[in-house]
């Protein structure tokens, strides 16, 4: 396998050139994407080198292959990871059952409803950040930003593929209407809450990447447990892409940190803002924020639909093979549930708490990001913790939504909510104050703002001073 | 498991706007007062029975309960209002149908006398459009699914969002195995004309229907977008208010509770009583004539008002809270004149006054709730009862009408027994009684006196008429005798005759909610350990017998 053709016109591994109705109705799609791509994508840089890595095979070489291309011309193609020869079903009622090659009738519209909200995602969040590069805080972010970008790019593509090769002309309109929705608009909103907020800084696009991309993660090693195999070949190889995005957000945020803890000590009062940066209790809100809307992502505690998925194989745990009971239909999983005014602990059949054991995988992995920034604080020598509220804190899904509760995850009044909910999310005064560290773009190679601590090293090998986008190249 | 119908505590029909706790009824002052807005926002915890949180605006028969009396308040507190708006005051959802959890734990008794509330109810809304003159837009401002598509088809017009997620859905079939029971598939096809295949599509397809495609099929009026949905809805609205034929003026008629004194078994309304006899399985449902003067004021005291309200609570209160009382004797009492002069009297103020049609619409009303009720009906007319026009339809509705042969016994007719008060299949009692010859209800016009035993029977207004010697035990064994049936028998059988005649939307929603419905809400592939809708919410999935019937 991972026989990739890359001189047509879409680069592929799944022999797209042997079915050629596939392959025009592809070719049909990728001018709008393009279209969209230039409406929607980066605004200002189209026309500039960027140094970017781009999947030419899904083999360990092939996959991260880095050169300098304007990012119209960028290649986004179709890859599949490689087949796992008489794969069989892993979970649920048809564990053991050969797994699907084809869409079985039964599932075809919860497949396609899957799908089309996971590719609703990807090119959401292009447009969420489409204006950030005016104000990056260098170059080697800019870069990287753009590395994000053409990745959510391809994996919109990967999405479009499945939705063109097997759900016939519902599919194919599917697939228009992922390049019709827009962020944040009104009368055409992105099918997910969190995708429409404002990334309007790159505080929130660290967030973004670290938070809300991470959903993206556990959701795709959900889907790569599918019973529908080409849906969990699909997302096994986005998995790849999908971990530079965690980098990104986990080393920005990181840096913001060191940049913060150092301004704290270059302050006689430990002012930070004083000195121009990013203090940790303005940062610690972005996170609540951030977090509490990522965990929305993940859907009710309880859930009807999170039971279907998993008993007919549609979608199943991160990492199922971990798992003991694969079948998971007499387990019960133990949830703080809001009664009557108060918490209670109860039972809850362990397939309809689906959601709530992935969302569990992905808080364990956020405390593992943030227990790394609170040791770049403690080495500062600062005296902060970053903490990560509880799931309860300001949720609009699920159990606890309409309800109030602090990050601590208590139970409290709305009155004490609107006393105090300044305290733990940002405030208007906050945002303009991150919004006005990041008015003027760092175009200078290896030049950093003011605001934020060089990374470690740069990429692949080269030097961070490299010049990531040749922005003067137009 | 909860069980609304086994909770000790009985269901009431009584509510106010001031006590809504689903609904926000008012009169955006945009369209200066014409426009009344009816908005659903369900609160979760609200349920009439508890073990089942309401979420996404689904509903329980609460919920219905209190749509029912909003209608009603339109009709007769706001004569002025000319267009109704139905919309959510919640984001994203309209309404998600009738609560999936509310049904799996109700007995089927329970869910059968829910659904036919709620087609009532329905057939409410386009009734007030129809003959009162204010038409009813459904402004569908997030996804409408089941009953929630189902209340949008009760509605004149249907306004969808259009935003990429909102859909109009009937997922009855492909999620629960079971159909929609408030009317969705007729309405589909027989009011808003869905083509019948694009109508098969459609409601086997959970996720439903959204935007430009729901126009084309014709499942909707209009999509709009967001940013376009308010001036869409106004345009719509200012239409309708244009057109509405709506002439009434003046103060509306404010309705108080209905009085009822409960002891036992026992409710003692003003006009009405109703007596319980739980060991027999009999019910005595008696109504008292009107006195007084007829051309009174016509508040909510007004016989022609009070006597059929409290009917009308008596009716709901056996469907709902009597389960096991299979036969209701109808009684009346009171002066056959005085009934006649109250019929009378109405009839010509409703050529000229609003609230006398209304309230000739509610008698209406109530004698179809009569006619729908699951129950044998019996008619008794003896000595001092006064079935005669407006209280003779009561016996008309009756399954046998036994009059005992004395003196002093009478029925009569008056104006509204030719027009006033047609069935759900749209004729008249009386014209339903006599299919085989329509010239005899031409002829009965003409009988304007009082009719004896003898003049009933050979006019074919009564079944049987036993003399006071045999009259006693006739009326026992014949009770007796009808309480011992199948009560599944009976109300396939008694739904069967009482709407001999043509189809119509409603007869057919009624039919159909009886048969097909009920008959799948009944079989193990719905409500069987492994059925749909035992299944729903649980972790395993359903399994199917396979077997066509």
């Amino acid at each position: 396998m991972s026989s990739v053709v890359n001189d047509t016109r879409i680069p592929n591994n799944v022999d797209l050139s042997s079915d050629k109705k596939l392959q025009r109705a592809l070719e049909e799609w990728q001018p709008n994407f393009i279209k969209w791509w230039g409406a929607m994508g980066p605004e200002g840089f189209q026309q500039d080198d960027v140094f970017l890595r781009t999947a030419i095979s899904v083999d360990h070489e092939g996959w991260a292959n880095f050169d300098y291309v304007r990012m119209p011309e960028y290649r986004w193609g179709i890859f599949l990871a490689d087949p796992v020869a008489d794969r069989t079903i892993g979970f649920g009622d048809e564990m053991g059952k050969p797994a699907w090659q084809q869409v079985p009738g039964e599932h075809r519209n919860t497949l396609r409803r899957l799908i089309v909200t996971q590719g609703d995602t990807e090119p959401a969040s292009v447009e969420q950040q489409r204006l950030l590069g005016q104000t990056c805080p260098s170059l080697y972010d800019l870069r990287n930003l753009f590395q994000v970008n053409v990745e959510e790019g391809r994996h919109l593509w990967a999405m479009v593929y499945l939705l063109h090769s097997h759900f016939g002309r519902d599919g194919r309109e599917e697939a228009e209407g992922l390049l019709e929705r827009r962020s944040g608009d009104p009368d055409k909103p992105r099918i997910l809450g969190t995708f429409n907020e404002p990334c309007p800084e790159w505080l929130s696009f660290f967030m973004f990447t670290f938070f809300t991309d991470r959903d993206g993660k556990y959701q795709l090693l959900a889907l790569a447990e599918s019973a529908f195999d080409p849906l969990s070949r699909t997302t096994r190889f986005m998995l790849t892409e999908e971990a530079h995005h965690m980098f990104v957000g986990e080393t920005g945020i990181l840096r913001v940190v060191q940049r913060s803890a150092e301004l704290a000590k270059l302050d006689p009062n430990g002012d930070v803002r004083k000195q121009g940066g990013i203090d940790l209790p303005t940062l610690q809100k972005y996170l609540n924020f951030w977090f509490s809307s990522s965990v929305d992502l993940f859907g009710g505690e309880v859930s009807s639909n999170a039971a279907s998925f998993f008993a007919s194989g549609l979608k199943g745990r991160a990492k199922e093979a971990g798992h003991e009971d694969h079948v998971a239909l007499h387990g019960t999983y133990r949830m703080v549930t809001p009664e009557g005014g108060a918490l209670v602990e109860r039972d809850v059949a362990l397939r309809s708490a689906m959601n709530e054991v992935l969302r569990d995988e992905y808080v364990g992995d956020c405390q593992r990001g943030v227990d790394k920034w609170n040791r770049a604080i403690a080495e500062k020598g600062v005296d902060f913790e970053l903490k990560i509220p509880s799931r309860r804190f300001n949720r609009n899904v699920g159990l606890y939504a309409g309800m109030r509760f602090n990050p601590a995850g208590e139970l409290i009044t709305e009155e004490a909510w609107q006393a105090q909910s300044g305290q733990w999310l940002p405030s208007e005064a906050d945002r303009a104050y991150v919004l006005s560290l990041m008015t003027k773009p760092v175009y200078e190679p290896g030049k950093m703002a003011h605001w934020i601590a060089p990374p470690k090293q740069g990429i692949k090998g080269r030097p961070v001073d490299f010049e990531y986008v040749r922005h003067d190249a137009r | 498991m909860a069980d609304p119908t086994h909770d000790d505590a009985p269901i009431r029909f009584e509510t106010h706007p001031s006590r809504y706790r689903h609904w926000k009824l008012d009169f955006p002052a945009t369209y200066g007062g014409r426009v009344a807005r009816l908005a659903m926002d369900v609160q979760e915890d609200g349920g009439l029975r508890p073990g089942y949180p309401m979420k996404l605006n689904s509903y329980d028969l609460g919920v219905d309960i209190e749509l029912a009396d909003a209608i009603s308040r339109v009709r007769f507190e706001h004569p002025e209002v000319r267009a109704l708006v139905v919309t959510s005051a919640k984001d994203r959802i309209f309404c998600s149908g009738a609560n999936i959890y509310m049904l799996g734990s109700s007995t089927h008794t329970f869910k059968v006398n829910f659904c036919k509330y709620t087609n009532e109810t329905r057939l409410y809304l386009e009734e007030l459009s129809a003959l009162s003159g204010v038409p009813v837009l459904c402004a569908v401002n997030g996804t409408a699914s089941g009953g929630g598509y189902e209340l949008a088809l009760a509605c004149d017009e249907i306004l969808l969002q259009d935003d990429g997620s909102t859909a109009v859905s009937l997922p009855e079939a492909p999620l629960l195995a079971v159909l929609p029971g408030t009317g969705g598939l007729t309405r589909v096809t027989d009011k808003r004309k869905v083509r019948r295949d694009l109508a098969d599509v459609f409601s086997t397809l959970a996720e439903g229907v959204r935007g430009k495609r729901a126009v084309d099929w014709r499942l909707v009026d209009e999509s709009a977008s967001r940013s376009k949905f308010e001036a869409a809805l106004k345009a719509r609205v200012e239409a309708m208010v244009a057109r509405s034929p709506r002439s009434a003026t003046g103060e509306g008629l404010a309705l108080p509770p209905v009085s009822v004194t409960r002891t036992g078994d026992v409710s003692a309304y003003k006009h009405v009583l109703l007596q319980v006899d739980r060991g027999r399985r009999v019910a005595e449902l008696t109504m008292r004539g009107p006195e007084g003067d007829p051309r009174a004021a016509l508040t909510a005291e007004h016989w022609s008002v009070e006597a059929w309200r409290e009917l009308d609570d008596a009716l709901l209160d056996l469907r709902f809270n009597h389960p096991t009382v299979g036969l209701v004797v109808l009684h009346t009492v009171g002066d056959i004149e005085a009934v006649r002069a109250f019929d009378r009297s109405l009839v010509e103020r409703a050529r000229s006054e609003w609230l006398a049609r209304e309230v000739l619409l509610l008698q209406k009303r109530v004698l179809k709730r009569l006619d729908l009720t699951a129950r044998s009906l019996f008619a008794l007319v003896e000595p001092a009862s006064c079935f005669a026009g407006s209280m003779l339809e009561l016996a008309l509705a009756a399954d046998r009408v036994f009059m005992i042969d004395a003196a002093s016994t009478h029925v009569a007719l008056s104006v509204v027994n030719f027009g006033a008060f047609p069935m759900s299949n749209g004729l008249t009692r009386l014209e339903s009684r006599f299919l085989y010859d329509p010239s005899v209800v031409t002829r009965l016009k003409d009988e304007a006196g009082l009719m004896d035993a003898g003049d009933a029977l050979k006019a074919g207004l009564v079944t049987f008429t036993p003399d006071e010697m045999d009259w006693d035990d006739e009326v026992r064994v014949a009770i007796e005798e009808r309480t011992s049936l199948s009560p599944d028998a009976m109300t396939g059988m008694e739904a069967n005759l009482r709407f001999a005649g043509p189809e119509t939307m409603e007869t057919k929603i009624f039919g159909r909610l009886s048969a097909w419905q009920n008959w799948i809400f009944q079989r193990p592939n719905a409500v069987g350990a492994a059925g749909a809708l035992t299944m729903y919410g649980q972790p395993g999935r359903p399994v199917f017998d396979y077997r066509r019937t």
